[in-house]
């Protein structure tokens, strides 16, 4: 048992702190208060992470990424996890899913993304398929070589500045015991192919600026090339790669409920009422005490799903614990804060505000606090026969 | 050329430091410690002669504990070739003193022959502003203190030093000892590929005596206070209060 950093863990982690504090933080307030990235500031990010050699980290090096460990990797995400995610997002972390192109779509997808030349989204999520990946309506059909492709894809992040977007689409159906069973394809769709549309998407209190989008197909005719991994092989391409999101949206929580937690406790040493600090009194004190457990046991749990991950380990549980517990965590964690700044907590003066409705989505997507369970659960009584 | 730069390990200077309870100096166990800021700036300039083809190797070194190790790799990926670490003292505690620091790097210079040195103007744990000072003392080299630009060209340095009534400009002959101030550069970030390789780079250790040098502290703390706690201020409804306020206070 080693719980140490390396030299190089700890020179990672404060380079992606400064670089998040000095780059990130001063332009939060405004691309809050305006919902919007302006493009040169997007595009500036993005660069100077390209510079620095950080751009799409966590892509091997055979293909021109930094090849980091899921370990070293998952250390990156926990510290862009402090800042505004609209921000973060042009630090390039590229759908790793990519790494299932072949031929060339190495050349057209892959190697760009991993340029910072071409930007992704991915697309699963359909109105009436959320955490029922399989209920998706959104259908291809032959026709001669081709397909072409009718339905709707909702809830899409990134699709903003996306170039193309990874799209799971059903390509048939197989009767099973169990009823209909959906067979999908995973298809690469260019933004401006006739038939497909990006349209604006839904407000939401979480991560203003980091914005929804619709994906509308229209009779969108794609040929064989577009399509990544096998056909009817989506649900394989997704539990290959899948898995990553899961683990970043926990160290994402981790990341962000230190950022707060910090504020919370620097508040609770100066805000004086009855003639002392607040955190002198138990109540407030206390609370200080269980978020800091919380926060450490939520770094250690992910950190230890990505260790396994790097030491070829089964982890979908343990990832899913990761998820589940850092992602209710900082709602905890958040809610707290918010508390102990009392009303002045509530407005936009401090970020606190914004990390409380920023929270509120990390226990919804990539799989609702309620999949995870599922997902332990079952991997827990699936072998005892229940 | 040679460009050697000292770098020392330091509290983070986002760290709000406690006095240790019997007051003989800051408490520095388990906190966050980073490279003097100040020493970031040399290492960022002696890089960026490098890079302009007029520095041919950049060699960081710290005096220290054996953390400073940190420090130096630190130093390693923001650019630098090689470091040597001189682990002074075992203890986080032990501030080993300027004219100390200046010896071990006379003999460092010794055996390096470098034909610059650039420090940083003071380390910000205790302001001494003394080491590069010293060594020009020691190593009988021309000096240019708090530079705010440098320009180095052949066999002379023209530094622009920032001083009380401005900035003044002088040019002194190489070898040369530059500590430089806040305005010089804005120091980079440590790109991902030279993380990874910072450790490939060779870091040699040795000790005081390697040098020949006594590091046994000459100055003695008497006591170390936190700063006075600032009064309130007062929030004032128009500039005829203002200027009232100010003639009562006394200060205009
Ligand atoms: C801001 C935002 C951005 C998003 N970005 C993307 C994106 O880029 N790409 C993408 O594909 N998707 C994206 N999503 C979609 C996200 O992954 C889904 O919202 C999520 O999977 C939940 O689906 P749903 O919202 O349809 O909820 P539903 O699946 O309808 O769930 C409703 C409720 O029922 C519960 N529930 C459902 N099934 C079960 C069950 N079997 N057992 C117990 N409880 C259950 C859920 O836990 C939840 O509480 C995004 C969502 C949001 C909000
Ligand atoms: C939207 C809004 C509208 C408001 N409208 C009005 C209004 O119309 N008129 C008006 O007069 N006020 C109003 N208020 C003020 C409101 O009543 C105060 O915000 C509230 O009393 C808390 O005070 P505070 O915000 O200064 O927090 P603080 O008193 O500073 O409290 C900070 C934290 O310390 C905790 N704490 C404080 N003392 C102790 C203790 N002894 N033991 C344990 N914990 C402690 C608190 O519970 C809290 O978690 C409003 C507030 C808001 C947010």
């Amino acid at each position: 048992m080693q719980f140490g950093l390396s030299e190089e863990q700890e020179m990672i982690v404060s380079t992606v702190r400064s670089f998040v504090e000095n780059e990130i933080y001063p332009h939060e307030a405004e691309v809050e208060r305006t919902g919007q990235v302006p493009h040169e500031l997007g595009e500036e990010v993005k660069r100077k992470c390209i510079d620095l050699g950080f751009y799409a980290c966590n892509f091997p090096q055979e293909v021109g990424g930094a090849g980091l460990s899921h370990l070293d990797f998952t250390l990156v995400e926990r510290e862009l996890g402090r800042g505004s995610m609209a921000l973060t997002h042009f630090f390039g972390r590229p759908q790793n899913i990519l790494m299932a192109c072949e031929g060339e779509q190495r050349e057209r997808y892959l190697l760009p993304a991993v340029r910072g030349e071409r930007m992704d989204a991915l697309a699963m999520t359909e109105p009436d398929a959320g955490s029922d990946v399989r209920g998706m309506k959104c259908q291809a059909r032959r026709d001669g070589g081709d397909w072409v492709i009718n339905g709707s894809k909702h809830f899409i992040s990134g699709a903003e500045h996306a170039d193309f977007f990874i799209v799971f689409i059903a390509t048939g159906e197989d009767d099973t015991p169990k009823g209909p069973k959906k067979r999908i394809t995973t298809f690469l769709v260019d933004r401006g192919t006739p038939g497909f549309d990006v349209r604006e998407g839904y407000n939401s209190v979480s991560h203003k600026g980091y914005k929804n989008y619709i994906l509308a197909f229209d009779n969108c005719r794609l040929p064989d090339a577009q399509v990544l991994g096998e056909v009817d092989g989506g649900f394989e391409v997704m539990n290959t790669w899948l898995y990553a999101t899961r683990l970043t949206v926990a160290a994402f929580c981790v990341g962000r409920a230190r950022r707060c937690f910090d504020l919370a406790l620097e508040y609770s040493a100066e805000r004086k009422q009855f003639g002392q600090p607040i955190g002198k009194f138990q109540g407030v004190g206390f609370q200080i005490a269980d978020m800091i457990t919380e926060i450490d046991a939520a770094d250690w749990l992910t950190l230890a799903a990505a260790w396994r991950l790097d030491n070829d380990l089964p982890s979908n549980r343990e990832i899913a614990s990761a998820k589940l517990y850092a992602s209710e965590m900082l709602a905890r964690v958040t809610d707290t804060s918010l508390q102990i700044f009392g009303g002045m907590g509530l407005m936009d003066d401090f970020p606190i505000e914004r990390f409380w409705r920023d929270a509120r989505v990390e226990r919804i997507w990539d799989g609702t606090s309620e999949i995870q369970r599922h997902i332990i659960s079952r991997d827990l009584l699936r072998p005892l026969g229940a | 050329m040679k460009v050697l730069v000292p770098v020392k390990r330091v509290i983070d200077y986002n760290v709000k430091v406690r006095v240790k309870a019997d007051g003989s100096g800051v408490d520095l166990a388990n906190v966050k410690m980073s490279m003097n800021p100040f020493d970031e700036i040399a290492v960022e300039e002696a890089i960026r002669l490098k890079e302009a083809g007029k520095a041919e190797e950049v060699i960081a070194v710290s005096i220290g504990v054996k953390q400073s190790q940190e420090t130096l790799r630190t130093a390693l990926a923001m650019g630098a070739d090689r470091a040597i670490l001189v682990i002074a003292t075992d203890d986080v505690h032990q501030d080993i003193e300027p004219l100390a620091v200046a010896k071990i790097l006379k003999g460092i210079i010794d055996e390096e022959q470098p034909g610059l040195v650039l420090a940083g103007k003071q380390a910000i744990d205790n302001d001494m502003n003394a080491t590069g000072q010293m060594l020009a003392a020691l190593t009988g080299w021309a000096q240019g203190t708090f530079a705010s630009e440098l320009d180095v060209d052949g066999d002379t340095a023209t530094v622009t030093r920032e001083v009380d009534g401005g900035l003044q400009t002088i040019k002194v002959k190489m070898p040369a000892i530059v500590t430089v101030d806040l305005r010089l550069n804005e120091p980079r970030y440590a790109s991902l590929p030279n993380i990874m390789k910072a450790k490939k780079k060779p870091l040699d250790e040795k000790t005081p005596a390697d040098y020949g040098v006594d590091v046994a502290n000459r100055l003695e703390i008497v006591g170390t206070k936190e700063p006075e706690a600032r009064a309130a201020g007062i929030i004032v409804g128009s500039v005829d209060e203002l200027v009232e306020k100010l003639k009562e206070a006394g200060a205009v």
